[in-house]
């Protein structure tokens, strides 16, 4: 390891307006070294990802190259002075190949036009080098979202990038391509780069990461050695304050069943899944990603048809694909992609709270405004959201405030069933604690819960039994005591039969 | 907190929203103060605008344009189109002449135009809810197919024997405002209530901006959507009426361009072309800018070309304005999504 860091900021600080959103960071990537970067939604770590690409320019503070002061005007120059960034959905140009994305703009020429066999070898040699198996000649539209992101670092690679930023690249990965992007990140690792790694999960950070520094509300916390530190120190940085435990799980006693899911089949997608949820009870849904999890979800709300099989809720037979006849019949579903199903970016926080409760706000033919603020206000609180106006739209609200406006349009139907589909996914640890200690309240209350997780602790720590799915069948049923995750994962893998 | 203080503290909220952040609102106050503008300068300059005569027939002549453009809001808020309209209503004016032509009572063809509009609704919102094609496509289609099927009913022929109590009707006053005006007003009002007071409003508002997620709530989307298109072809069918009594006359090019003529009207208004946006209060304000300023430059004696140009013109900028401001505020946002390639 060398002494001096390949890119370092010092002191470090950016306002827009009056809001400071990074104040005197400074952060040092060292060849050889996997950084994380660690703290909550809007602790700052955008903002400085962006500083660090060229995006913007620092208000004050110093970008040192080597150890030498640089001055990044805009993306380009970042790029020239090796500096690369992952991003968690890379944007590659669909209808071309693989190897054309990775040299974009960059072609080898040939006396005619471009040399397209020296560039499909050059590809070619950087998957050998990242230890991947890829074909340089497909075309990037239908590569998942793990395979985007190694042309990405290909790409990177190409332009001898010597830092790697990544910000939050696992947030949308399977178990697997997960495992696999931490073999490129440590071999490129071994190969002398700095790596810069941002992530929700803790447990990734502690398998990654030599060093991490933490920022909360834009200030600097602290710059540790991983080695040095445990989770919960980490969590406590990041925080500022004691999490009251992370999964508040409270025991309840489980009631009549609620759910009632009979030998589900929509083929090609999933077969044959039944299962059952009492009152009172959170019933995990494990799985890796693609096993169907979300699929049955959306089926037995009523969003796709269903081939065979039935949906019992409280004893009574649902219609299908009517998600209205779903709701009528007490089901709710928060769904997996917060910003495309869940929300309607555009329109105000209390309009999307009342979104999907539109009858219970009328009084005769008209909707009662004040009926409608007075809900979206008292969820609010409930709920704890951070807003300065109801009337705000809900895309200027941090991704945990979201999910909580998603909640709260659910939870203002009083659901007996609420399916949630990977309810803390991209939000920060102290949101996360909070939707955990709401789904824990709800059972409480007697509300069924059925909650889709790709977290094993998340899983762990909540449910009160685990199903797990396994390429469109439910494999496996573990009650919360003989849960663990290898238990979990030996099922979601397919290495126990059904 | 009192019922009163809550109440009170909404106003000023409100007021504050008002005020401060919304663009839709400045995009209305815009248009107000633009139809002030024109208003006065034609009173000052334009000899024979500012008499009550030329009020009411300015007025009048608006008429179809304004209760098209109705239905034609709750269709682009919802993030559809409707090229249709105009030719829904020759259609529905061809087969008014071929009726009475045949000899039937005024009173029973009446609603069978009525109901001809609601089919054609229905064929236009079947072929985009069942099928999910574009409206843009399937409109620009039937567009075609209904003013077609127009002449293959009427021919090039006009019917004008229609009776007078009828014809009286739809070019009589109440006072200096026209009957007709009155007409558009209440079906406005309706309009207004249904887009801006009512769950089916909040619906449609939610559709227009994000299909799916209303989808997930619960929303009926298709049928929402079908039942609009049915709206738009009886509202179309209802602008036939008024304008074959208004003219006395049942042909079946009636109404030729007007589809633009109320689209134009719909987005100069501020409702947004990708739907999820907009106000009827601003629409109306829109069509009545787009009359007065048609009514003074042909008082103005200014050829119908550069009547075409001044109109296109506002509708560009229309289209425009608002775009500009989102073009400024990503240029200045600190939160620019800088994804470098």
């Amino acid at each position: 390891m060398e002494d001096t860091p390949v890119l370092a900021l010092s002191g470090v600080s950016k306002a827009f307006g009056a809001v400071r959103a990074v104040r005197d960071v400074s952060l040092e990537l060292y060849a050889g070294e996997v950084h994380a970067l660690a703290g909550e939604n809007g602790a700052g770590k955008s903002t400085l990802v962006k500083i660090l690409s060229g995006v913007h320019r620092p208000d004050t503070g110093q970008i040192l190259l080597d150890g030498a002061p640089v001055e990044f005007a805009g993306p380009a120059d970042a790029q020239q002075a090796g500096v690369a960034v992952i991003y968690q959905e890379p944007t590659l140009f669909p209808d071309l190949s693989v190897t054309e994305n990775i040299f974009m703009g960059r072609q080898p020429r040939a006396r005619l036009g471009i040399d397209r066999r020296a560039m499909r070898a050059s590809a070619a040699e950087l998957f050998t080098r990242l230890g991947v198996q890829l074909d340089p000649d497909q075309p990037a539209r239908g590569l998942s979202i793990a395979d985007q992101q190694l042309v990405e670092i290909a790409k990177a690679l190409s332009r001898q990038a010597r830092v790697l930023i990544m910000d939050e690249p696992t947030a949308a990965l399977s178990g697997k391509e997960v495992a696999r992007l931490f073999g490129v990140a440590k071999a490129l690792r071994e190969q002398g780069c700095a790596l810069l790694f941002i992530s929700h999960r803790l447990e990734e950070m502690f398998e990654l990461c030599q060093r991490v520094t933490t920022l909360r509300d834009g200030a600097f916390v602290a710059s540790d050695m991983i080695a040095d530190i445990t989770p919960d120190d980490l969590v406590r940085r990041m925080v500022g304050r004691e999490l009251d435990a992370l999964f508040p799980k409270q025991e309840t006693t489980a009631g009549e069943v609620a759910l009632s899911v009979r030998r589900l089949t929509r083929e090609g997608v999933f077969t044959d899944v039944s299962f059952e949820v009492r009152r009172g009870e959170i019933v995990a849904l494990a799985g890796l990603v693609g096993a169907g999890r979300s699929e049955v979800a959306r089926a037995v709300f009523g969003i796709d048809r269903w081939d065979a099989g039935s949906v019992e809720v409280d004893g009574k037979r649902l219609r299908p694909a009517s998600p209205t006849a779903a709701m009528a019949a007490g089901l709710a579903l928060v769904p997996e992609d917060r910003r495309q199903q869940g929300l309607v970016m555009d329109l105000s926080i209390e309009r999307n709270i009342g979104l999907a409760g539109l009858a219970a706000l009328h009084r005769g033919p008209l909707i009662s405004r004040l009926a409608e603020r007075q809900r979206a206000k008292d969820w609010a609180v409930r709920l704890q959201l951070k807003f300065a106006r109801l009337t705000d739209p809900v895309n200027v609200l941090s991704g945990g405030n979201q999910q909580k406006v998603v909640l709260a349009k659910w939870l203002a139907r009083k659901p007996s069933v609420i399916i949630v589909d990977e309810p803390t996914r991209g939000i920060d640890v102290g949101t996360k604690a909070e939707v955990h200690r709401l789904l824990s309240e709800l059972a409480g209350t007697g509300v069924a819960v059925l909650m889709i997780s790709s977290e094993l602790p998340e899983v762990l720590g909540m449910a009160d039994r685990v199903l797990v799915m396994h390429e469109g069948r439910l494999v496996a049923e573990i009650d919360r005591a003989d849960a663990t995750e290898e238990s979990v994962m030996a099922a979601a893998t397919g290495r126990t039969a059904a | 907190m009192t019922t009163d203080r809550l109440r009170q503290s909404m106003t000023t909220d409100r007021l504050r929203q008002s005020v401060t952040t919304d663009l839709l609102r400045r995009w209305e106050t815009l248009i107000l103060a633009l139809l002030v503008g024109v208003v006065v300068w034609a009173s000052l300059g334009v000899d024979g605008f500012a008499n009550g005569s030329n009020i009411s027939f300015l007025l009048l002549d608006t008429t179809e344009i304004a209760l098209m453009a109705l239905t034609m809001t709750l269709v682009i808020v919802a993030a559809e189109i409707d090229l249709s309209v105009a030719s829904t209503l020759g259609l529905s004016c061809a087969v008014l002449g071929w009726l009475w032509n045949a000899g039937l009572p005024i009173e029973a063809i009446m609603p069978i135009c009525l109901l001809v509009g609601a089919v054609c609704g229905a064929f236009n919102g079947l072929l985009v809810t069942r099928l999910g094609l574009p409206s843009l496509a399937v409109t620009i289609g039937t567009f075609a197919l209904f003013r077609g099927l127009a002449y293959v009913i009427l021919g090039d022929q006009a019917v004008a024997d229609l009776p007078p109590a009828y014809t009286g009707l739809a070019t009589a006053s109440v006072g200096p405002v026209p009957l007709m005006t009155v007409l558009v007003a209440v079906l406005a009002a309706l309009a207004a209530v249904v887009l801006h007071a009512t769950g089916l409003g909040r619906s449609i508002f939610a559709l227009g901006s994000n299909e799916e997620a209303a989808y997930f709530s619960g929303i009926r989307v298709k049928r929402i959507k079908f039942w609009l298109f049915v709206a738009s072809g009886v509202m179309a069918s209802l602008a036939s009426l008024v304008y074959t009594f208004r003219y006395a006359s049942a042909r079946a090019d009636n109404g030729v361009g007007l589809e633009l003529a109320v689209v134009a009207a719909v987005l100069l208004g501020g409702v947004s072309i990708f739907g999820g946006r907009g106000t009827l209060p601003g629409v109306l304000m829109a069509v009545l800018l787009l009359g007065v300023v048609r009514n003074a430059l042909i008082l103005a004696d200014v050829a119908n070309e550069v009547l075409n140009f001044v109109t296109g013109l506002l509708l560009v900028a229309s289209v425009l304005a608002p775009n500009l401001g989102a073009i400024w505020r990503r240029r200045t946002s600190p939160q620019m999504e800088g994804k470098s390639p």
